[in-house]
């Protein structure tokens, strides 16, 4: 068992991280905090989920939020893919293991991974939309967003999703509000089984390694942790029994990075663009300034004017 | 302003633009800066503040892209009308080849020009090919707009593909900015262009010194206007 996260105490606290500890705004530049605060992360275990769902209704229902009546198409994907409205979404593999003959059921939590990197904040025009707080959590903040669908393109996860109804983007927010009071997420809290836990990330490496050494102990030993370098680490980390294969559960990317095509248009592609007409519009003064304007003579004036006697007559 | 600088006074005044092409140029011309104001907020953070003339950058996500409709039917409508005219021809090599005589304005050592220039042609040309290409990759960023082709068409956009949609929009959008740029200094530079386009008028001069083949067209055809003896009309 890992340690319970003690219920608060019914006393005001007040908030354990804010606009002081920004690392990083989108399209703003911020001072980082000198000091940054302990990094906080959510382990998933997949090989301990039963797929009941408890964490995507607690999600909803701690967030308010509603999903529509789906349509059942014969898999256990409800709904089918992530929403505006649901933010988490269990995603069910049938996996038939080639090397034990086994038929496995592989079950992912998907949402938001909290990147140290993330990309969707880099690809974000509007000013403080997506903030990262020093402890790692990656929030949207709704009042800032213009609804592009920038971030959509920026995820290496495909996480966002931009709603109809209010045209926002929306993804899990690692229960920033409930951290900020020293509590867990939501779907930690609900889940039966433990097989997410949260706590600093120092801690949810240590008890992933626990984990890791007990899958390998039953023949799985290609189990391991994903918290993947390309995006410089998650704050959102996986145990999976096949680590070398992260596809296998339902997609989850071998090695995500923020693309290149998205380092381009964000990176270079501006400082070159913004250049360009730059020093276009320089070289037309400059151009003017030298050259004085091109005037039509009274010469052209009085040719011109031959040139209609003589077409006239 | 000096008499040569517009249409009216006492030259010889030729007819460059109906009243129709003109409406049509200044729908393209409204609407592409509005698309560059517009555009350019959410291509820099330094740029962003360009969005509260449009009332927000919520405003800017649907309203650029409606422009941009406008700017397409509107810039085909242009298409059409100058695409004939705009066609390459032999002299335009030896316009290009003497371009640094162009930019001196010793437009004496320049063979004789019809309606148009290379330079003309050339941001007619790039111009064409870039608004399609914003069109169809500005297609890509929008949302509704996607998401109404994809039903029409039945695919589903990659996100590679989307990304790419982003890249090119914003090279292509600085490519026209800059051809656009060039453009406008064009008609600022070369005195007496502006009025082709505000009044539909070029004096004769004009004609001569910067189109003589076209004005040798129009004088053949009499569409040349006598001066007014009276101003006051
Ligand atoms: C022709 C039809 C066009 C369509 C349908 C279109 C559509 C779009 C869309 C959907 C976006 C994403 C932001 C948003 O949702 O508003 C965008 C961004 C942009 N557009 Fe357009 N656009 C068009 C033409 C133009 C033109 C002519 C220009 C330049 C003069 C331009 C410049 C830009 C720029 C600079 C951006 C920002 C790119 C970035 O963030 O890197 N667009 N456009
Ligand atoms: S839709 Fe995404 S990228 Fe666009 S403003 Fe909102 S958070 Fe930023
Ligand atoms: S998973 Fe996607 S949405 Fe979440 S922080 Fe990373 S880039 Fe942003």
């Amino acid at each position: 068992m890992f340690p319970a996260i003690p219920n608060p105490t019914t006393e005001k606290s007040a908030a354990r991280f804010g606009d002081k500890d920004l690392m990083r705004r989108s399209a703003s530049t911020v001072t980082p905090p000198a000091k940054r605060q302990t990094e906080v992360a959510k382990l998933i275990d997949v090989s301990k989920c039963i797929g009941c769902k408890a964490c995507q209704t607690a999600c909803l229902e701690w967030n308010q939020l509603k999903e529509e009546v789906g349509v059942n198409v014969g898999v256990y994907d409800n709904p089918h893919d992530l929403t505006p409205n649901s933010w988490t979404l269990m995603r069910y593999t049938e996996y038939e293991n080639p090397e034990s003959g086994n038929l496995e059921w592989l079950i992912r939590k998907d949402g938001c991974m909290h990147c140290e990197d993330p990309g969707c904040l880099k690809a974000c025009p509007s000013p403080g939309a997506i903030v990262q707080y020093s402890n790692g959590i990656v929030d949207f903040v709704k009042e800032n967003c213009i609804g592009c669908g920038y971030c959509v393109k920026g995820c290496p996860f495909n996480i966002p999703r931009i709603s109809r109804a209010d045209h926002k983007a929306y993804k899990c927010t690692l229960c920033s509000d409930r951290v900020a009071v020293g509590q867990g997420p939501a779907c930690q809290k609900a889940c039966p089984t433990q097989a997410i836990v949260f706590g600093t990330k120092d801690e949810m490496k240590t008890w992933a390694a626990k984990r890791i050494a007990d899958l390998k102990s039953r023949g799985f030993d290609k189990a391991g942790l994903y918290d993947p370098p390309g995006v410089q680490g998650t704050h959102v980390m996986y145990v999976l029994h096949h680590a070398d294969t992260p596809q296998l559960y339902a997609g989850l990317p071998e090695n995500p990075r923020i693309s290149p095509i998205v380092e381009a248009w964000k990176g270079v592609g501006k400082y070159a663009g913004l250049a360009l007409i730059g020093l276009t519009a320089a070289a037309g003064v400059i151009h003017h300034l030298l050259q004085g304007p091109n005037r039509v003579t009274p010469e052209d004036e009085e040719n011109a004017e031959k040139l209609a006697e003589g077409g006239k007559s | 302003m000096s008499t040569h600088d517009d249409g009216s006074g006492a030259h010889l005044r030729v007819r460059r633009y109906s009243g129709s092409a003109r409406i049509n140029h200044w729908i393209v011309a409204i609407s592409f800066v509005l698309l560059l104001l517009s555009g350019l907020s959410l291509f820099h953070p330094s740029l962003f503040w360009l969005s509260t003339m449009f009332g927000g950058g919520a405003t800017v996500r649907w309203l650029h892209p409606w422009i941009g409709v406008v700017l397409v039917i509107a810039f085909l409508g242009l298409f059409l009308r100058f695409f004939a005219q705009n066609l390459p021809e032999r002299t335009d090599w030896i316009w290009l080849a003497r371009i640094r005589y162009v930019l001196k304005g010793n437009d004496e050592y320049l063979p004789e020009i019809g309606k148009y220039n290379a330079g003309q042609k050339f941001v007619f040309w790039s111009q064409s090919v870039l608004v399609a290409v914003l069109f169809i990759t500005g297609l890509g960023l929008w949302e509704p707009g996607l998401a109404y082709v994809e039903g029409l068409f039945g695919f589903k956009a990659t996100i590679t593909q989307l990304r790419m949609a982003a890249l090119i929009h914003a090279g292509a959008a600085v490519l026209a900015i800059t051809i656009w740029i060039v453009h406008v200094y064009a008609a600022i530079w070369v005195r007496g262009t502006i009025s082709a386009m505000t009044r539909g008028f070029v004096t004769g001069g004009w004609g001569w010194r910067h189109h003589r083949k076209w004005l040798r067209k129009e004088v053949g055809e009499g569409e040349v206007e006598r001066p007014r003896v009276t101003p006051a009309e």
